[in-house]
């Protein structure tokens, strides 16, 4: 087996591994605030701000997020594009590069499907401890804030695990549109080298142990924040 | 300029054929990746319950494998992998120069994929029969296949059926995927109309039109089934 490739290429594969991590900490971070956002927009009573997050959520869960990609990166792209004024502007190295596309449409996505899975949590809440808040005197954002998110994200850690899983696994789209995240680095040896499967074997390998390592941190969690379950 | 009736419609300008056959092709590898992944979850969730130690090691190696690879890598590595190795494999039967079937490809490697998803449904399922239905089956003297199709299987698939619904809306998106190896779907014909048009926004909206519709009317007839499964259910 050949494997000289790999001291060769460490580098890129290394930037590779690192696109793809800040990808997945970006898409995390912001998408999780947009969940929280959606969730809240859903649950509310008022239809002018429930209706269309449930309209962005459907649509975001009904199409593939390949095409979603597809629409941002050459068809806003492609429009931006045609405006000298943002073609001359100091953003458009920003707005040519794919990285920014998928990093915004990896928000949406998180946003819509963590989303519901944070609505469920917060509804998972008893109301017995959201009636004990209130009944200190905590107003509705304090009691939101301190009481209902905390508890319902450690109620939701085994799904967020889940979910952080599948968001490490849609980070790799960013290679279709010229991304050189981990898969890109290895698509990179594979076109070079002419190796097919090696450097994807290898790839496949490091993101087995990131799955593993987000699925350690998320179990670490759920122990270290133990609490008693209301019966 | 063209207009926009002109670009998808059925004219000699028009790409509405071609995105219909491509979405009748997205259909078809969803289908089959379905049933394959379905054989496949089925015979996994079972060596998984009550196979031999060794099967156990290589089924749960199998659904980690699957489950914690992108699938667009997966989809590169099996149909490189696949395409080379079946190919040899013709050729040493001397069935040399058969050229691979895409959709045929396709359909394995998602169908792979969703085995090991599946799997993990179907062992939930299974697990949630209470065994005394299958211990009176066993009374009957009921074995192996007869227990499984005429006991077993009726008494898992209400259970199974909102976990499979899941499954089939994120296999029709996952089918999106498979443009990247070149197989004339859905997606890749979208993307052949936005290149040689160069209207790149109208023909990615338009299929995700076509998806979006693809899985809201999936969703209402799952919603249905589920409701008409819901009185074999036993009542909670």
């Amino acid at each position: 087996m050949n494997t000289h490739w790999i001291v060769e290429y460490s580098g890129q594969l290394l930037d590779g591994l690192g696109t793809t991590l800040t990808l997945l900490a970006l898409s995390a971070v912001l998408g999780f605030a947009l969940a929280v956002l959606v969730a809240l927009g859903r649950m509310s009573r008022n239809p002018l701000v429930a209706a269309p997050s449930i309209a962005f959520t459907s649509v975001i869960r009904g199409t593939p997020l390949l095409v979603q990609i597809y629409i941002f990166y050459y068809g806003l792209g492609s429009l931006f594009a045609q405006f000298p004024l943002i073609r001359g502007s100091v953003l458009w190295p920003y707005l040519r590069d794919g990285y920014w596309y998928i990093a915004v449409a990896l928000i949406l996505s998180v946003g819509a499907y963590v989303g519901e899975v944070v609505r469920g949590g917060l509804r998972a809440v008893p109301r017995g401890e959201l009636e004990a808040a209130a009944a200190f005197g905590m107003t509705r954002r304090q009691v939101l804030w301190r009481v209902r998110l905390p508890r319902a994200i450690r109620l939701l850690l085994p799904t967020l695990a889940g979910e952080s899983v599948l968001l490490l696994k849609s980070t790799a789209l960013a290679s279709t549109v010229a991304v050189v995240d981990l898969l890109g680095a290895a698509n990179v040896v594979r076109a070079q080298t002419y190796q097919v499967y090696q450097p994807l074997l290898l790839v496949a390998g490091i993101y087995i142990c990131l799955t593993f390592i987000i699925e350690s941190g998320f179990s670490l969690a759920e122990r270290r924040t133990m609490f008693r379950r209301a019966t | 300029m063209s207009s926009f009736f002109e670009l998808v419609g059925f004219g000699d300008q028009g790409w509405g054929g071609a995105l219909l056959k491509g979405l009748w092709v997205t259909l078809q590898i969803s289908f089959g990746a379905f049933l394959v992944g379905m054989l496949i979850g089925l015979a996994v969730a079972t060596v998984k319950l009550n196979g031999p130690r060794p099967l156990v090691r290589v089924a749960q190696l199998y659904t980690t494998l699957c489950r914690s690879v992108p699938e667009l890598l997966l989809i590169l590595l099996l149909f490189y992998v696949g395409s080379m190795g079946l190919d040899q494999l013709f050729a040493w039967l001397g069935y040399g120069g058969l050229q691979l079937d895409g959709t045929l490809v396709a359909i394995a490697v998602l169908g792979l994929v969703q085995g090991a998803y599946a799997a993990e449904i179907f062992r939930a399922a299974i697990q949630a029969v209470p065994y005394g239905q299958i211990e009176a089956a066993r009374a009957f003297g009921m074995r192996g296949r007869a227990l499984f199709l005429r006991v077993t299987l009726p008494a898992m698939a209400p259970h199974a059926l909102a976990g499979m619904a899941n499954l089939w809306v994120v296999l029709i998106k996952d089918s999106a995927l498979i443009s990247v190896v070149g197989t004339n779907e859905l997606l890749f014909t979208a993307k052949q109309a936005a290149g040689s048009t160069r209207h790149y926004l109208t023909f990615y909206l338009v299929a995700a039109a076509m998806y979006y519709l693809l899985t809201l009317m999936s969703n209402l007839l799952c919603g249905w089934l589920e409701r008409r499964f819901q009185r074999w259910m036993p009542s909670v």
